[in-house]
């Protein structure tokens, strides 16, 4: 009981940080600070996939997005030296459109998730995958395999480089 | 036996984040910060894919691959978009939307 207490209190913690610091990702005039309230929404994400017994999925989103992705988002804004946003009017008409949309939207979502009858899952559904299962499933060939997707995102990482370089090179 | 959290409230974690993330595309005029909001949009998609797969087919792996495929394709996407957006600084010095009118000069 003491257990359960513990996690539903750590799940909490959790989801404040994600709804509180997405909120302020998109509303902070700073740049640079809503690249780091990013970073702490990715984390709380990591640990959502965690706290979900998939910790492979938690650590490849810990490498890739909190270390690759956010250093990569941090030297843009350094580089294009924006990290102040240009001031708009509070009230205009646009942002109430969206907040209109947005409100509307997340409450009919709620309302949704809330009246929906899911279907029972069969099996236990707290059991860690294993690290054995997930190299056969990324490595194998036969059905329900993922080797050609895996060898495609290769393919896709070397054209994002290449193109990267291209369109960032210097023109003579 | 029941799970400790139901799966209804990652749900509604994952649905405010893809909506800030909307709020954010709609209202923002630096491209970084637009890109800022689609990650948010894109990693909310995330959630649920290993939530589904977590609660209604733990016995199969589709939805822990297609998380992670996805946060691939967006680790990528972001590189190219960061490059284009410090190409267009270097050509108008500056990154706001209103700014950029034409596609090439």
């Amino acid at each position: 009981m003491q257990d359960v207490l513990i996690l539903r209190i750590v799940f909490g913690f959790l989801a404040a940080i994600i709804a509180v610091f997405s909120v302020m990702a998109v509303t902070s005039r700073r740049i640079l600070r809503a690249a780091t309230y990013l970073l702490f929404v990715l984390f709380a994400t990591s640990g959502l996939y965690f706290f979900l017994n998939y910790s492979f999925l938690g650590a490849v989103q810990l490498l890739v997005y909190a270390g690759g992705i956010i250093i990569l988002y941090v030297f843009s804004i350094l580089l294009t030296n924006t990290d102040q946003e240009s001031r708009a009017p509070i009230f205009s008409l646009r942002r109430w459109l969206a907040m209109l949309a947005t409100f509307g939207g997340i409450a009919l979502m709620i309302y949704l998730l809330l009246t929906n009858t899911w279907p029972e899952a069969t099996m236990d559904t707290s059991a860690e995958v294993n690290m054995r299962v997930i190299g056969h499933t990324l490595m194998g060939s036969e059905k329900g395999q993922y080797v050609l997707p895996f060898e495609v995102m290769s393919v896709l990482l070397l054209a994002c480089m290449v193109g990267g370089l291209l369109i960032a090179r210097k023109r003579s | 036996m029941e799970p400790i959290i139901s799966m209804e409230y990652y749900l509604i974690v994952s649905s405010i984040m893809f909506f800030a993330g909307i709020y954010g595309f709609i209202t923002r005029r630096n491209l970084i910060a637009i890109l800022i909001s689609i990650e948010l949009v894109l990693t909310s998609t995330d959630i649920n894919f290993a939530v589904f797969n977590r609660f209604l087919f733990p016995h199969q792996l589709e939805g822990m691959f297609f998380s992670l495929f996805s946060i691939g394709v967006s680790a990528a996407e972001t590189a190219v978009a960061i490059a284009i957006i410090i190409n267009i600084y270097r050509n108008i010095k500056n990154v706001e939307v209103r700014n950029i009118k034409k596609l090439k000069d």
